[in-house]
């Protein structure tokens, strides 16, 4: 079992990105009660927007360095993508069936995939992305990459500094008011709109930091890595609560952990060798999703509301 | 549904007005009459770096036939239509060659799904088809080859690439006798491609004395294989196999690098440029391909000079080869048909040109070219590449006999 914290370190990187990107399906969610089924492009569109400034800076630069930046140029691309999407997509079919936005999401989520398939150049095929040199951190017993430590260090700071903004800010106070009764926000002279945006907004800079973390770690991008990322993202939303900003990094984590160790040790289990590979890991984070809905319908830190339950 | 077939037969038969007409002369007793040869390939997206080389190579055949009056009082012209690398595509594209009468051979595909769909309705139609790039070893030799069971579905099937499991097999014996590592972890992406190599390759390698120390499926989709990669590192193993192509291969590379320095192996999906510049960490990875590097062959030079001198606009890459020896097949099968036929095309072309391909024998571009009794190629040639210094370096060719 000597292997163990490794998968576990395994798991809490890959659940660490799951979380972030949840992020923005559970606050889009909590408001309007929409399953934004675009934001897995939203991410891989962050992704791209990363690349581009990568590849606007001079050859040798250095990557810490230049990090910021392209956190900076994924997150423009993101936040303009979302809110558009938001604005022209979202907005005109607010009050519609919620069927109708669904759909529209679905829709969304096909054309900006072969949006970037068509015009990014080169991005019929993955994409290298820039990676850290240097050797891996032993942390105990684990080998961390350099690259996973970015995602480790960033996803906690993006969780505080939401939190923060929620619970302390005049603006963040308006988006918990919101997602209560946006009728009643809305007479207390809240701009719900504008908190939608917002909502918006902020998943898609999650996202994109995501999608960062994501080319840091595997070495490449490609058009269509929003869509396996995306749902799993939304899995571990659902597992935690939706409507929860802390329920979706705790089931962003569970889902990684759970992920990691059924590829390590389902085939130790007597009856279930033919099960434990990697291809079965999709698997046993879905049977782990039924699980908990069936046992906690409301996700695990979710709030059980009669009318939805 | 009757009236979508309709527009669309129209359609073709509109597109290939132009065969027609040439058609027409064949009956006022011309010198020359028009053989066209079809050439299916992904001429966008993904693949097309691949299906531009296997379009212009199959055009410079033609040429070259024509130029030096291989087949006296016959015109080649190439037919190519785009499959996208996608079976219905691909399917549609083969009824296409089919409706048009003077096509007397098809060239292609690249992907072996794709030839999935095509092997039937061209079959029902005697046409001919040569691939130069499938290796899925299901392809001539029907599905239960694994077991011994070798029966080849489609009679009008042919191809100049070898089979995944001569591939597989090769593969096996390189790693054991040449690099001598004696314990592998084998890792499969569950698509008929990577799940045949890695079954050949592991049948050899345990044949030889070899030990697997373990084996696992991915999904080609995925880009995170930290969990499998500790369990390589757990099992000991002194090389990884990955049956399945670049695009989930290079991360999986880079991961196992990550962790442990031990090589990845993979077959001719991995043998691409890309998968090194996809993966910072590719030193000393290898993979096998079909056939040797047509740099290194003297049969070879002309083709070269030749495809330079034709000012193609991309290059020829891993299958333009293969494709000219293709392409040069069906001339050479179309030659027999027209000799036997006092210098005419015969009324039953197309199943003369197929009947001729049994008796197909030239010196090709990859080598000596001639067809079994399976539709494979009798060139088992294979080569070894090695990842050094950011780019493949050929260790070892050799014609495989399993």
């Amino acid at each position: 079992m000597h292997e163990l914290p490794q998968q576990l370190a395994n798991g809490l990187i890959l659940g660490a990105m799951y979380g972030l990107i949840a992020i923005g399906y559970t606050m889009v969610y909590g408001i309007i009660q929409l399953i934004n089924f675009a934001h897995g492009e939203i991410f891989m569109i962050g992704g791209f927007g990363a690349l581009t400034v990568y590849l606007w800076m001079p050859a040798g630069a250095n990557l810490l360095a230049i990090i910021p930046l392209m956190i900076i140029g994924g997150v423009i691309c993101s936040v303009a993508i979302s809110t558009a999407a938001e604005r022209f997509a979202y907005r005109p079919l607010r009050g519609a069936p919620r069927l109708a936005p669904l759909i529209t999401a679905i829709g969304l989520s096909l054309a900006l995939q072969q949006a970037i398939w068509k015009w990014y150049p080169d991005a019929k095929k993955d994409r290298s992305f820039p990676q850290f040199k240097g050797e891996a951190i032993d942390i105990f017993g684990a080998h961390i990459q350099r690259g996973d430590l970015f995602v480790l260090i960033t996803a906690p700071i993006c969780m505080i500094a939401l939190g923060l903004f929620v619970s302390k800010t005049r603006a963040g106070r308006g988006m918990q008011a919101t997602s209560q009764d946006p009728d009643t926000a809305k007479l207390m002279g809240i701009n719900t709109d504008r908190i939608i945006v917002m909502a918006f907004a902020i998943g898609a800079a999650f996202a994109a930091v995501a999608a960062v973390a994501y080319g840091l770690k595997n070495g490449q991008i490609g058009f269509k890595m929003g869509f396996i990322m995306g749902l799993k993202a939304f899995t571990a939303a659902v597992l935690g609560g939706i409507g929860n900003i802390y329920g979706a990094m705790l089931g962003g984590v569970v889902l990684g952990i759970a992920e990691s160790l059924a590829t390590g040790y389902m085939s130790d289990v007597p009856g279930m060798e033919l099960f434990g590979g990697g291809a079965w890991k999709d698997v046993w984070a879905f049977v782990l999703l039924i699980i908990v809905l069936l046992l906690r319908p409301q996700g695990l830190l979710g709030e059980r509301v009669a009318d939805r339950a | 549904m009757l009236i979508l077939t309709t527009v669309l037969t129209t359609g073709a038969l509109t597109l290939t007005a132009c065969g027609s007409r040439d058609d027409g002369k064949k009956s006022s007793a011309s010198d020359t009459q028009t053989v066209v040869i079809g050439v299916d390939a992904p001429i966008t997206g993904d693949l097309s770096a691949l299906g531009l080389g296997i379009k212009n190579s199959a055009d410079l055949a033609a040429k070259t036939a024509n130029k030096n009056k291989t087949v006296p009082g016959i015109k080649f012209v190439v037919k190519p239509l785009d499959d996208q690398a996608q079976p219905s595509v691909g399917q549609q594209n083969a009824q296409k060659f089919i409706d048009d009468d003077t096509v007397l051979g098809v060239v292609g595909p690249l992907n072996s799904g794709v030839s999935q769909s095509m092997q039937k309705p061209l079959n029902d139609a005697s046409l001919t088809q040569v691939s130069p790039a499938n290796t899925g070893t299901e392809l001539t030799q029907g599905e239960n080859w694994k077991t011994g069971d070798k029966k080849r579905p489609f009679k009008t099937y042919f191809r100049t690439a070898t089979t995944d499991q001569i591939q597989g097999a090769f593969a096996a014996k390189y790693l054991y006798n040449d690099a001598k590592i004696k314990q592998v972890y084998l890792i499969d992406d569950q698509k008929p491609y990577g799940a045949g190599l890695a079954a050949s390759f592991k049948a050899t390698f345990t044949g030889l004395g070899g030990k697997i120390t373990g084996t696992d499926h991915v999904n080609p989709d995925d880009r995170d294989f930290n969990a499998v990669v500790t369990k390589v590192k757990k099992s000991g193993a002194k090389a990884v196999y990955y049956g399945g192509e670049y695009p989930a291969g290079a991360p999986l590379s880079q991961q196992l690098k990550d962790s442990v320095q031990i090589p990845l192996m993979g077959g001719d999906g991995m043998y691409s440029a890309d998968f090194i510049k996809l993966n910072k960490k590719a030193q000393g990875d290898i993979a096998t391909s079909v056939g040797k590097p047509v740099e290194e062959l003297d049969s070879a030079k002309s083709f070269i000079a030749n495809y330079k001198t034709a000012g193609y606009k991309d290059a020829y890459e891993a299958y333009g080869g293969g494709t000219y020896d293709a392409t040069w097949s069906i001339i050479e099968a179309v030659k027999i048909a027209v000799a036997a036929n006092n210098g005419k095309l015969p009324d039953d072309a197309r199943a003369k040109v197929l009947d001729a391909m049994s008796k197909v024998k030239f010196d090709g571009v990859t080598g000596p070219v001639s067809f079994d009794e399976f539709g494979d190629t009798t060139n088992t040639m294979m080569t070894a590449y090695q990842v050094d210094g950011g780019k493949w370096a050929s260790k070892l060719s050799e014609a495989y006999k399993p």
